[in-house]
């Protein structure tokens, strides 16, 4: 009986810590790390309900080029500083400029790249 | 089970129900003490916002994804601030119904940003009728061509001919054709009917 409570405790302790280190994300936030901390930074959080209420889909993934799958743009700062990617905005013209990097470079540290889900689900299924 | 051991139980669940009812509220004040003052520890901080129609979103720094040591953190928008004040949605996703922020006019996202880019808006309904018993599809390009260009989905995601895209709910699920964006930023495959909208029997 005694071990029974102490397995019940330490399940409901253990769960009460997996909660806790949970991601809760907003819905469709996308981690950017396959270069961020193997160069000394942040991994980037892009949110997407930022975005899209100021810009339509189709500027990112029509006139910027973003593959609509996270993972499949390989996006470098190189590429940002000459305008493609985050860069076409991202210029202290539309948006702010590439010297604020704690502002996209805000991510924990050991966050996996990828897409996220929101505060009731787990994100797409493949991916 | 034995006498003893019936007792034994009895006792436990006594004392965890008598556990339970003291550890639950705030412990009684001592007489004396600031209850509001600098001599309590401090209200933990809450970890959500709660917009007055009674949605809750996390604060960033609390989101298990934004890193609370960052000092530019503060200068970030909070979900709660933006997505509060926008219609209400499904309780999945981002709580906000982004159609109707569109359609009303709560938001007027641009819809280019290089002067010569067309804007391509189509106003034709595409009516899935293979649904295995589910109410039928209804697709509406003109939702769609309001926020995504026609070469976003046509032809690398479906072809643009009716009839000509072979796939099922699995394949959804699994993050291909709707599934690209359904479940990962528009709305989840949780809000069925906002989908599956017509019923095959009454045609409605």
């Amino acid at each position: 009986m005694r071990l029974r409570i102490a397995l019940l405790v330490f399940a409901i302790g253990l769960a009460g810590l997996v909660w806790l280190g949970e991601a809760r994300s907003e819905y469709a936030d996308v981690v950017l790390n396959r270069n961020s901390e193997a160069a000394g930074m942040r991994p980037v959080i892009f949110p997407h309900w930022f975005h899209r209420i100021r810009f339509r889909c189709k500027v990112c993934h029509q006139e910027l080029g973003f593959e609509m799958r996270a993972g499949a743009n390989q996006v470098t700062m190189g590429d940002i500083y000459k305008g493609k990617f985050c860069g076409m905005c991202h210029d202290n013209k539309i948006a702010w400029g590439l010297e604020n990097c704690d502002l996209c470079h805000s991510g924990r540290p050991g966050l996996p790249s990828g897409i996220y889900g929101g505060h009731k689900t787990l994100g797409p299924g493949k991916w | 089970m034995t006498g003893s051991g019936a007792v034994i139980r009895a006792a436990l669940i006594f004392g965890a129900v008598l556990g339970l009812s003291t550890c639950g509220g705030e412990p009684p004040a001592k007489p004396g003490s600031v209850v509001n003052g600098t001599s309590g520890t401090p209200p933990a901080e809450p970890r959500t916002i709660r917009s007055t129609d009674g949605r809750e979103w996390r604060k960033l720094g609390k989101d298990g994804l934004h890193d609370p040591e960052n000092e530019l953190l503060q200068y970030l928008q909070q979900p709660a601030e933006a997505l509060g004040a926008l219609p209400k949605g499904g309780p999945d996703g981002n709580q906000v119904d982004w159609i109707a922020a569109l359609r009303d006019g709560a938001i007027s996202p641009r819809t280019n940003v290089r002067p010569e880019t067309k804007i391509m808006v189509l106003d034709l309904d595409i009516v899935f009728t293979e649904t295995a018993g589910q109410p039928y599809v209804v697709f509406p390009h003109r939702q769609h061509t309001e926020w995504l260009d026609c070469a976003n989905c046509h032809p690398a995601i479906f072809k643009a001919k009716r009839g000509a895209n072979d796939f099922g709910m699995l394949d959804v699920l699994n993050g291909e054709y709707c599934g690209r964006c359904h479940g990962a930023v528009a709305f989840p495959l949780t809000e069925c009917k906002r989908c599956h909208s017509r019923d095959w029997q009454t045609g409605g």
